[in-house]
């Protein structure tokens, strides 16, 4: 599979995540689309890594190039996992003292 | 065609469109129900990309517990479709034209690439997705990185408890 099909898809994702930041105001789902982000990013590298690796198992089949690329990618789903955790609580909070889950509110903490 | 670009067209198309509905569906529970529908195709191109080990791992972390996070959020505020806060059509078009844009110069930019004219991604073979070579050099190369996450795990949990408590 040639690597442009790829790096459209995670571009025409990206660009999803980045339209849906832009245009809801209800904060979870902000948050939602910045977790679409993470995981076209990660598509990316995991297919990145598959063309390192066909590029170099033509000179040698037992080649194991492009296993940093996967291991990033489990690194980065970690880091996503312990945002999230935060991120939500956070988000629990403000709708403790705002009672609205609307980012307009959000510039209340200026004050 | 092949079998495999079949299902990569299915699994991108399938992607894009539930990605879309991510945005387009007004119920905050939808939302999430259309995002888990993404993370399993894209779980699907890890499978074809024959990374096993992130294609289950994205099934249980993303689609199984953060997913399961943010419907136990949004059930816990009461969300739905009548108290959803929208922007008005100016800001939706303005968000969309920017995107848009970003998207368009990227592409562009891609296709002026000359590297990337011949690559190929490996797919459906090449085993360093398989559990037993990513396990290897994650406990001996990342083994201090792998150790860290787990001080960020527990300053994660300790914040997010910290933050949830009522004071």
């Amino acid at each position: 599979m040639p690597i442009q099909y790829y790096i459209y898809l995670c571009l025409a994702l990206f660009s999803i995540g980045i339209i849906g930041a832009l245009t809801r105001r209800n904060v979870i789902i902000v948050f939602m689309c910045i977790e679409l982000m993470f995981n076209a990013v990660n598509l990316l590298l995991v297919a990145f890594s598959k063309m390192h690796l066909a590029a170099a198992t033509i000179a040698d089949k037992a080649s194991t190039v492009g296993t940093d690329g996967q291991l990033f990618v489990f690194f980065i789903m970690v880091v996503a996992a312990a945002e999230v955790s935060v991120g939500l609580a956070i988000i629990v909070m403000l709708f403790r003292n705002t009672h609205s889950v609307d980012i307009n509110f959000l510039n209340r903490l200026k004050n | 065609m092949s079998t495999t670009e079949i299902l990569f067209f299915f699994l991108s198309a399938l992607a894009l469109f539930s990605a879309s509905m991510v945005l387009i569906s007004k119920n905050p529970v939808h939302s999430v129900l259309w995002l888990v529908v993404t993370f399993f195709a894209i779980s699907g191109h890890y499978i074809l990309l024959n990374a096993q080990f992130l294609a289950i791992v994205n099934i249980i972390v993303y689609a199984g517990a953060i997913m399961v996070l943010f419907l136990f959020v949004i059930m816990l505020m009461n969300l739905n479709q009548q108290n959803e806060p929208q922007k008005n059509f100016w800001m939706k078009l303005t968000g969309v034209i920017s995107g848009g844009c970003f998207m368009m110069v990227l592409v562009s930019l891609v296709r002026q690439t000359l590297d990337m004219q011949t690559k190929v991604a490996m797919t459906t073979s090449g085993d360093i997705g398989l559990i037993k070579n990513l396990g290897r050099v994650l406990f001996s190369d990342y083994v201090v990185p792998f150790e860290i996450t787990s001080v960020l795990f527990l300053s994660a949990m300790i914040g997010a408890i910290v933050m949830g408590k009522k004071d």
